[in-house]
């Protein structure tokens, strides 16, 4: 302890001006030259006073690694074949790639694979009558790479998305080793922006199989097919239809290539339809300028998260790598659109978990019941501590006012985020800050009772009851240490304002307060004390 | 000076058998409803079971059952429905989650908006939580509570005593378990504010337990020999007793403050709390300090 009051005085003033001046962008906005040198950040609300969405992603996995696979699987297919290697079969089977062979091919399909594979093992090697079946898979270690680089591809992506979308102070954050938590404040029309984060937004270009479609016969189809649903609008109703179309498998060109998307409103024609305009890059547009070349009078299909968006005749060859894409939309679907293919496409379907919206009406119910309740209980507590314990009851409250300006000013001072279990903990400090005097007092008055001087029970009840605080407040912080650590959401916020909360009343219940006294019993030397 | 109580010299140790048998029996109970919660037979919010919980408020009076007709009506059957007292507010409550397709929310805007039409109704506010998160969250609700226990009990073995430290982590353990049977005999809701109650409850009753531990700890040191110490645990808890007592009334008056004030979401909370401060107040005087004392009397 600081034995010059003056200087204890001193410390307690500074604390209380950096504190005040932290507080002061809560309540009045600075202006001119004030703007440059205060701060300015104001408390943060959380979720749960502002209003806004908390979502948690999961990424799949398993669609993931089939992805990988597949994408695997075509390019080894085509290096067999533009190196000749003759092969009967290939297949996937769960995570690996089976290859059928002739024996003598074995060598020549090692070759390749150790050539231009490097990241794909042999496995087991079976023999199928005279022929072979070797498995290729790939590596934990490969495995567990392209996995972590997929959640943080995913993140990059929504963090663009919900970016060009336009929310203040967005949380986008990794959770665990598949799961994004994404926190957007504020948030107007939570379903859309839902619609935005969660959409894969594969984009793919595939042809349709015409004669397969005419057959009508869906049972039967190629293996290179598939059938997917083609929605359309009825422009006045807005009512959406979707009926089956066959294409073939292989996408032609995707999202991948794109350079820029943008929201085409029609232009000067009534009734024309709005629709989404996408650029492709050079590689992009070469690809798609053969496409068109080689199958003029066939028809394109759009597909994006497989389903069919349109299905235009290609009339001609089409260079310059621009397309557009037409469904019928709203001038907002059309918007999300280009934002999802300009910021890119998810490298795997992402699942809701968790999803909890709170309506901005909720918020400010929850802000003005818990500062009515904290208020109160603040109110009853001085009312009650200046009832019991007289004079020493008003400096005990001092202490307890100068523990919340503190407690503020800290909050503002770090950012922290404050929400409806953050007030209950301050009204936990506040009971907290109440029994460190409570016990103080208590001890004094033992002390008095002993037939000490005022100044000699002062001294003694803080030094006793100095312990049991001391004890008390670090059990506590220990207690909220551990739940800031391994909490989420609510539970942090009421540990973080524990852990302050206690390390303040620590310091004002016992410096604070004794200062104070130790003023008063120098200054005055009274012979009795109003306890 | 006012004074609430003075100079008591109650024999808190001669109570020792009985508090032992009132203790004995909450326990029992509190272990029970613990079962049967780990079991999930108990009212566990949509945190630990998934699920979806959306608050909805009318612009006019609706009765329940016309509510859950319409949901039921509207494909929704399984639902719970609890209304805020006092409002128009309503929780529903259901086991399902958002598809791919939809999420929970709009589907429940859907419904009402065609079974009840005439009524106008805003939704507050939407919680979904899907299969699979509650068991990472007990996790680490379970781990939290070992670690925040340990810590503990190496700072009071550090300050105190082994013994102490063992014997304030099993007032502690009784307080949560007692308030857990509480909560579940009253059926109310388990969600992640009332796990955060039930830690609070927790550092309250060890700074209790603290309290009078440090008064013994003092007088200890006085003691002439063993045979004492019942003596010394008596005459230290009644020398705390009136700060027990001034402390437990002001946090009491602030909790019945945050209780009437504090909406809903926060009563739950402040009744865990408030009976929380009591059965802590309770145990740091009848099971830790017994304990600590059946302990040095014990023959070694």
């Amino acid at each position: 302890m600081i034995k010059s009051l003056k200087l204890r005085f001193i410390l307690i003033f500074v604390f209380l001006v950096v504190s005040i001046i932290y507080c002061l962008p809560n309540v009045v906005e600075p202006e001119g030259v004030w703007k440059k040198y205060l701060p300015s950040d104001k408390i943060h609300l959380g979720l749960d006073l502002k209003g806004g969405m908390h979502l948690l992603l999961e990424l799949d996995m398993t669609k993931l690694m089939d992805n990988v696979v597949d994408r695997k699987l075509n390019s080894l297919k085509d290096a067999m074949i533009s190196d000749g290697v003759r092969f009967l079969g290939i297949d996937k089977k769960g995570g690996s790639i089976v290859v059928t062979v002739r024996g003598d091919q074995k060598e020549k399909l090692f070759n390749l694979v150790g050539n231009k594979f490097p990241n794909l093992k042999a496995g087991s090697t079976k023999p199928d009558g005279d022929l072979l079946s070797v498995d290729l898979l790939l590596p934990e270690t490969e495995l567990a790479s392209i996995k972590e680089n997929a959640v943080n591809q995913a993140l990059e992506t929504i963090r663009n998305r919900i970016d060009q979308f336009g929310v203040s102070e967005p949380v986008i954050v990794k959770q665990g080793d598949n799961q994004l938590l994404v926190q957007l404040p504020g948030v107007k029309d939570p379903q859309r922006a839902l619609e935005l984060i969660g959409r894969t937004a594969q984009l793919e270009f595939k042809l349709v199989d015409e004669d397969a479609s005419s057959r009508g016969d869906t049972a039967a189809l190629p293996r290179e097919d598939e059938v997917l649903n083609m929605r359309s609008k009825n422009r006045e109703t807005g009512i959406v239809t979707t009926a089956p179309i066959v294409l073939k498998k292989q996408a032609l060109l995707t999202g991948e290539l794109l350079t820029d998307a943008r929201v085409n409103v029609g232009g000067r024609d009534i009734g024309s339809e709005i629709s989404v305009s996408i650029e492709f890059d050079a590689e992009g547009a070469r690809l798609f300028d053969k496409v068109t070349a080689e199958n003029v009078g066939k028809r394109l299909a759009i597909v994006l998260d497989n389903t069919v968006y349109s299905a235009p005749q290609i009339r001609e060859r089409i260079s310059g790598g621009k397309a557009q894409i037409t469904g019928g939309f709203s001038v907002e679907e059309a918007k999300d659109l280009a934002i999802v293919l300009r910021a890119g496409a998810l490298p795997a379907p992402v699942k809701v978990v968790q999803n909890i919206t709170i309506g901005p009406t909720l918020g400010q119910d929850s802000i003005n019941k818990g500062v009515l309740a904290t208020l109160l209980a603040g109110i009853l507590v001085i009312i009650f501590m200046i009832v019991y314990y007289r004079f020493s009851g008003v400096i005990a409250n001092v202490a307890l006012v100068l523990n919340l300006v503190y407690l503020l000013g800290v909050f503002s001072a770090f950012k922290a985020t404050m929400t409806l279990p953050g007030i209950a903990g301050i009204a936990l400090t506040i009971g907290m800050g109440v029994d460190s005097n409570v016990l103080i007092f208590e001890r004094i008055r033992e002390e008095l009772r002993l037939g000490k001087t005022v100044r000699a029970a002062v001294d003694g009840g803080y030094a006793k009851a100095w312990v049991a605080i001391f004890d008390s407040h670090i059990t506590t912080l220990i207690t909220a240490a551990v739940l800031f650590i391994f909490g989420t959401g609510p539970i942090k916020g009421f540990a973080i304002t524990l852990i302050f909360g206690m390390i303040i009343n620590l310091f004002t219940a016992v410096f604070g307060s004794k200062s104070i006294f130790d003023w008063i019993l120098s200054k005055y030397k009274p012979r009795t004390l109003s306890i | 000076m006012m004074e609430l109580i003075k100079d008591t010299k109650i024999d808190f140790i001669g109570f020792r058998k009985k508090a032992f048998i009132i203790s004995a029996i909450l326990v029992l109970i509190g272990i029970f409803a613990f079962v049967m919660i780990s079991l999930g037979k108990a009212n566990l919010s949509i945190d630990f079971t998934g699920g979806t919980n959306v608050q909805v408020r009318f612009a006019q009076k609706v009765d329940i059952g016309d509510l859950r007709k319409a949901l039921t009506d509207g494909g929704i059957g399984d639902v719970q429905i609890q209304e805020v007292s006092g409002t128009r507010d309503f929780f529903i409550k259901t086991k399902l989650s958002d598809t791919e397709k939809e999420s929970l929310q709009s589907k429940i805007t859907a419904i009402l908006s065609t079974q009840l039409k005439d009524v106008k109704f805003e939704i507050l506010g939407s919680n979904m939580v899907g299969p699979g998160v509650g068991k990472t969250l007990k996790k680490y609700a379970i781990i939290a509570i070992v670690l925040a226990l340990l810590g503990i009990i190496a700072y009071i073995a550090w300050r105190f005593t082994f013994l102490s430290g063992i014997a304030a982590t099993i007032a502690t353990f009784h307080d949560v378990i007692v308030i857990c049977g509480v909560f579940y005999f009253l059926n109310k809701e388990f969600n992640l504010l009332i796990i955060t109650a039930l830690l609070t409850i927790a550092g309250y009753s060890l700074q209790d337990t603290v309290v009078v531990f440090d008064r013994i700890r003092e007088n200890s040191a006085k003691m002439k020999s063993r045979d004492d110490f019942g003596d010394v645990i008596n005459v230290s808890i009644n020398e705390v007793l009136s700060r027990t007592i001034v402390t437990g009334i002001s946090t009491l008056i602030s909790l019945g403050a945050i209780m009437v004030f504090g909406g809903e979401v926060l009563f739950d909370f402040a009744f865990a709390l408030f009976m929380g401060l009591i059965v802590g107040t309770y145990s740091s005087i009848f099971v830790a300090s017994p304990i600590l004392y059946a302990w040095r009397k014990a023959p070694r």
